[in-house]
């Protein structure tokens, strides 16, 4: 048993598996950070909407550079969310039309424009097609060069990282450094606005801040996990740590650890579940994630100890 | 042939019965999801239908894994429709059951339920994908749909499906306009509110399963969310409304299969998408009711009102304007000389002006209760308000005032 666990966390682990699930676990944090607070203002969403629109940005980045270089690709797909969440406002503005729907067609008709547009070209000799950027691919984010848990202290091993680890670990930090430097007033500009207005806080900046936030949270996951499962990262763990405590300090925690647990179980469910049931191939772990991540807002929903409104009688 | 000459028979079903009857199908889908739609955007809540289209995928997924087993090839259309409308009515009540017995917002639950059931989807993909007889099965195509090689037996079952749901709206359409409005009303008048909403929602159910061919889950709600916006711009009322939303939709399905077919290659759903933005766009700008260049005219008509009707008080108070557009403005009328001195015209246009600004005055103090003060938008003349009558007494008033002043 003992002689198992060892061989399954062995070199073949560290080559295979661990940066897919390190980097799943990056991504579920940044999103899961900044989901917190969008939940608690009832933008949930928003989340939706732009990781919809980062199709179209990579592709209008591809089209203006003609490479797939991540640097582009990341201000394409920032820009496209910046540009989704300016339309959203025009469209509520001029048509005075409701927020969700709102969103609802400048996404569906951003992602629309994508779609096509990746149709017409000739994108044939790169990499980037819907299917990828629908579903991600975590399970291609192998690290090469590794050949034990040893290549983590060796350099030149090292040096072979799949890139989308760094870059997410920035993005974690920034999202993270962001959240921590400005608590106090995301706080309070979350539960009363009128009051963050009166005592001098910019609410309005803030609440784009964090919209840019959450932007840079979808494009930087979105590559791992694929855009429509970083919804799930956005809601679910945020929505059941909600369940769990009335404190915002301890909710951004349980959030933390909820994404944690889906991104770990849902890839060892991915990839070796399979495996149980005398199946040699893996399923996505993408898919997987996000699955187990409702699986655990399920279980909240039933026995999260803050389940109820206010005011709700708890049912016995 | 070329694209145009291909379009434009397609357009008129010439080209051949396949195309038609799929152009005619979703003629007919985007008609059913243009009126059932219009409810959901009246009742706000637009973007169930987001979580709707996204909990098909396992339904798809696992129809099709139950025909494969019973020995089919699992394509069968009608089959993966009931799968799909089967997991998306589960999506729909976990919604329901998370926003009434759980402190989630419904935005958060909307956003769970179609998070979740498209990753378990897409897992289910991936098992399908590993399956022998799954390899072909295309069912990616449901993602962004597919008109290519489309049976005649699948465009029948839409274009009758579609048919129906439109049916069903034109039956329910007035409970659903009172619940949309006023849903406490609608309840002491004795409707099943939550009935009604399931139905709404029911019917955007419908709409997305039988949309999945050929829009696709993702898009799906387009076709309903868009139509609803661009028929708002045109109308206040609820009728009219339902009916241009029926009309932007069809027309949008219809011209977005016919272009589709024109050019194989292109992905039926985001071309149907972007053609109802492009209706969405033309209404946004033009409708003359709430559509921005109507309002920007408005609005510029109003500034030059403002900037006349103040650059005469200006001059009938013998006072300098510096005003760029007040100077343009009033040269152009003829009522000031380029060096800003007043013309005849001009004199007898501000001693009008002041005149009517003072009866408003005295009209303000003597008849406060007077309805034309409360309309009065500073810029209407007094004639047009009021009876000779009454701005005779108005003019007797200031005489007198300026009496006792002297």
């Amino acid at each position: 048993m003992i002689n198992d666990l060892i061989t399954a966390l062995g070199a073949e682990f560290v080559q295979l598996s661990l940066t897919p699930i390190v980097i799943g676990i990056l991504a579920a944090i940044a999103c899961a950070l900044p989901g917190n607070f969008l939940l608690l203002r009832r933008q949930a969403l928003i989340g939706d909407a732009i990781s919809h629109v980062v199709l179209p940005g990579i592709v209008a980045a591809f089209l203006v550079t003609g490479t797939i270089t991540a640097v582009p690709m990341m201000l394409g797909a920032g820009g496209a969310a910046i540009v989704a969440v300016v339309m959203i406002e025009i469209v509520k503005r001029l048509g005075r039309v409701e927020p969700g729907a709102a969103m609802g067609l400048v996404f569906t008709t951003l992602f629309a424009a994508g779609v096509l547009f990746l149709e017409i070209t000739d994108t044939s000799s790169v990499h980037i097609d819907v299917q990828h950027a629908l579903l991600g691919n975590l399970e291609s984010l192998i690290w090469f060069d590794a050949e034990g848990w040893g290549s983590l202290i060796d350099p030149k091993a090292l040096a072979t990282l799949p890139p989308q680890l760094p870059r997410l670990a920035i993005v974690l930090v920034v999202i993270a450094l962001f959240i921590f430097l400005f608590w106090k007033e995301l706080k309070i500009s979350t539960f009363d606005a009128a009051f963050a207005e009166a005592v001098g806080i910019r609410t309005r900046t803030l609440g784009f801040a964090l919209v840019v936030a959450t932007a840079i949270a979808a494009v930087a996951a979105f590559d791992a996990v694929g855009s429509i499962i970083v919804i799930a990262m956005f809601v679910c763990p945020p929505a059941s740590a909600r369940l769990m405590t009335n404190q915002l300090g301890r909710q951004v925690g349980w959030s933390v650890i909820f994404a944690t647990i889906s991104a770990i179980l849902g890839y060892v469910f991915a990839g070796y579940g399979p495996g149980w049931f005398g199946s040699p191939y893996a399923v996505s772990a993408a898919g997987m994630i996000a699955t187990i991540s409702g699986l655990i807002l399920m279980l909240t929903c039933l026995f999260g100890p803050q389940r109820k409104r206010i005011g709700q009688q708890a049912e016995t | 042939m070329s694209f145009l000459d291909y379009f434009i028979s397609a357009l008129f079903l010439q080209a051949g019965y396949n195309s038609a009857l799929v152009a005619v199908g979703a003629g007919l889908l985007g008609l059913s999801a243009g009126s059932a739609g219009a409810f959901i955007f009246l009742r706000k809540r637009a973007l169930v239908s987001d979580a709707i289209s996204h909990a098909t995928l396992p339904g798809v997924g696992l129809a099709f894994m139950i025909m494969v087993a019973f020995g089919s090839d699992g394509r069968w259309l009608p089959g993966l429709i009931i799968g799909s409308a089967v997991s998306s009515a589960i999506g729909l009540v976990m919604v329901e059951w998370i926003t009434r017995k759980t402190r989630l917002t419904e935005d958060a639950a909307i956003g769970a339920v179609l998070s979740v059931f498209f990753g378990f989807g897409i897992v289910l993909l991936t098992i399908i994908q590993t399956m022998s007889s799954g390899r072909q099965a295309g069912l990616e195509n449901f993602l962004l749909g597919s008109t290519a090689g489309m049976l005649i037996s699948e465009a029948m079952t839409i274009a009758i499906a579609g048919a129906l749901a439109a049916g069903f709206v034109f039956l329910l359409r007035r409970p659903m306009t009172l619940v949309a409005f006023d849903p406490d009303y609608a309840a002491t008048t004795g409707v099943n509110v939550r009935n009604i909403d399931l139905a709404m929602m029911g019917l955007a159910l419908i709409v997305t399963v039988i949309g999945l061919k050929i829009v696709g889950l993702i898009l799906i709600v387009a076709l309903l969310i868009i139509p609803p916006v661009a028929a708002r711009f045109w109308t206040n009322q609820v009728g009219p409304m339902i009916g241009i939303a029926a009309g932007v939709g069809g027309l949008s399905g219809y011209i977005g299969a016919v272009l589709s077919a024109a050019e194989a290659s292109l992905p039926t759903g985001p071309i149907i998408v972007l053609v109802a933005f492009g209706f969405f766009l033309i209404s946004a700008l033009f409708s003359p009711l709430r559509g921005g260049l109507a309002s920007w005219l408005r609005h510029q008509r109003f500034q030059r009102r403002v900037h006349r009707r103040q650059g005469l008080l200006s001059l009938a108070r013998r006072e300098p304007i510096y005003d760029g557009l007040t100077i343009r403005i009033l040269r152009r009328a003829g009522m000031i000389r380029a060096d800003g001195v007043a013309t005849a015209r001009g004199r007898i246009a501000a001693e009008k002006a002041a005149r009517d600004e003072a009866r408003w005055a005295m009209a303000r103090r003597i008849l406060p209760d007077d309805s034309a003060i409360e309309r009065y938008d500073g810029l209407t003349p007094i004639e047009r308000m009021m009876t000779p009558d009454q701005i005779a007494e108005i003019d007797h008033m200031i005489q007198t005032a300026q009496g006792a002043k002297a």
